[in-house]
């Protein structure tokens, strides 16, 4: 099943996917663009992962100051930085370089405390597609990356569903891409994680207890690439959903 | 009857949380099993904002993989894993010897605060409560590291909050860290790169604090280290003091 939130008629509702659109939970059917769409999840902790994919570590070698990755390079968000599908993004007016990463979203469906991998994916309750923007001007060597390139207030666009585990056969045969105003941009495969989901889970939960609605995005592929005012950007993940946002302005009053 | 000064905790045992002298609370938090987690939202720690902290590794911010003293402000996230309440155990991880008592102020937001200014920064706390930030020992702040910052119990934060009208200088207040009853660190909290308002301006810039959410000034420099077995206490002058036993990961 495919579950979403979304605002309708001045209330916050739980929906299902239907042929014609949504079925809210108390069984009006809605059309996809006559709702506003919310995160799929309220969300407790979230966990970033950086440099997960192969490809895109060597797109970055040349600015990495350190050599070998010897564990996973995971990273915190806040729930102010989470915006839902067909929502904006600002770009404020000073950054060069601004870039959108198409990620793999797992949701967290029970309490995980060193679990080991092979009980792992027991502990998912479903997956949706995330696009976790950074601006690479501001980035510092200091916990790096930190909050000021990633944790901005709407950089973490999520959704548009939560798709059940069992509705995902193989969570690590999924093709992601990314358009740019309909231009293919960036492409890869979640079998090529470095750390696969049941290691990410295995790792976290070795040292922090995981709770239902934590939220781990598994990291992006190569082709990350400057995004401007009024680009539309699409993120899409076989079989998970096509996230849509669009970038706009920083003005102030 | 409801006094103005009075401090809302809640004691464990008790079915709610009730208001108290702030008096009334610190002469019993000796006697009391412990309180609850205050409500909170997400907390947020600041890295080297103590002058003093910074300044101790001399010329290394200069050199790779730094290459230059931070300019923003370097946050980072305690989640809801590492909260714990005042007298809950701290879990020192099988194999370490010791943890790094990472004492400081939390700043509890009172009202959604985006591109507060620094002469109003003030006006969006709701009062001020004691955090320690406990770490494992790491000498390299190049990655965030949750493994070192975010396990399980490394957040105690507590007894209670003390609204902001009960404490006019936050700037001005001196922290005391004791290990089983011995003073081990003593430090003012003045001497911070970014002061409680600006720290508040320069951070709700870029990022949106909600209600209940908490924002910690920084460790100064000089954190200490304690083992299982000990008893750490923090005295935040007119805040409170928060006190929590070290426990080994295998007694847990």
């Amino acid at each position: 099943m495919k579950h979403a939130r979304v605002a309708y008629g001045g209330a916050v509702h739980q929906a299902t996917a239907h042929a014609q659109g949504l079925r809210l939970a108390d069984g009006r059917i809605v059309a996809e663009d006559e709702v506003v769409w919310l995160p799929p999840v309220e969300p407790g902790t979230i966990i970033a992962l950086g440099i997960n994919y192969a490809d895109h570590r060597k797109e970055l070698a040349k600015e990495l100051t350190l050599g070998a990755k010897d564990e996973p390079l995971a990273f915190l968000k806040g729930p102010n930085a989470l915006v839902g599908h067909r929502g904006v993004t600002r770009r404020p007016a000073d950054a060069g370089f601004m870039h959108y990463e198409c990620e793999l979203a797992v949701v967290i469906g029970r309490v995980t405390k060193k679990v080991k991998r092979a009980d792992a994916m027991q502990h998912v309750a479903g997956y949706t597609v995330a696009n976790d923007y950074a601006i690479r001007d501001y980035l510092e060597n200091w916990y790096r990356p930190n909050l000021r390139v990633k944790n901005r207030d709407g950089f973490t666009a999520i959704g548009p569903w939560l798709v059940d585990t069992a509705d995902v056969p193989d969570p690590h045969a999924l093709e992601l891409r990314t358009l740019v105003n309909g231009e293919i941009r960036q492409r890869g495969n979640t079998r090529d994680l470095i750390d696969d989901i049941p290691a990410l889970i295995e790792y976290l939960s070795s040292f922090m207890t995981l709770s239902p609605s934590d939220v781990i995005l598994t990291g992006t592929p190569e082709g990350v690439v400057n995004v401007d005012v009024g680009d539309e950007v699409v993120c899409e993940i076989d079989g998970i959903g096509r996230l849509v946002n669009t970038i706009v302005g920083d003005e102030r009053p | 009857m409801l006094h103005i000064d009075d401090i809302l905790a809640w004691p464990r045992g008790s079915a709610v949380p009730l208001d108290r002298p702030l008096a009334h609370w610190q002469a019993l938090a000796g006697s009391v099993p412990g309180f609850h987690v205050p409500r909170i939202g997400t907390v947020y720690g600041t890295l080297l904002n103590h002058r003093a902290a910074l300044a101790a590794l001399g010329d290394a911010v200069h050199q790779p993989p730094y290459k230059a003293p931070p300019k923003a402000p370097v946050l980072y996230i305690k989640p809801r894993n590492t909260h714990i309440g005042h007298g809950d155990a701290i879990v020192v991880p099988e194999g370490m010897e010791a943890l790094e008592i990472g004492a400081t102020l939390g700043i509890v937001i009172g009202r959604t605060a985006c591109r507060v200014s620094e002469s109003d920064a003030l006006s969006v706390v709701a009062g001020y409560t004691v955090c320690n930030d406990v770490s494992v020992p790491h000498a390299s702040y190049y990655r965030p590291s949750l493994r070192f910052k975010c396990r399980d119990s490394f957040l105690p934060i507590g007894p209670w909050i003390v609204g902001a009208r009960g404490v006019r200088h936050p700037d001005a207040l001196s922290i005391t860290v004791t290990l089983d009853g011995r003073v081990v660190q003593r430090a003012d909290i003045g001497g911070m790169f970014r002061p409680v308002a600006r720290l508040i301006a320069d951070v709700t810039e870029f990022m949106t604090l909600a209600p209940g959410d908490v924002l910690m000034l920084g460790v100064p420099a000089g954190a200490p280290r304690a083992r299982a077995g000990q008893r750490v206490g923090i005295d935040i002058e007119g805040i409170g003091r928060l006190e929590n036993p070290l426990m080994a990961e295998d007694a847990a």
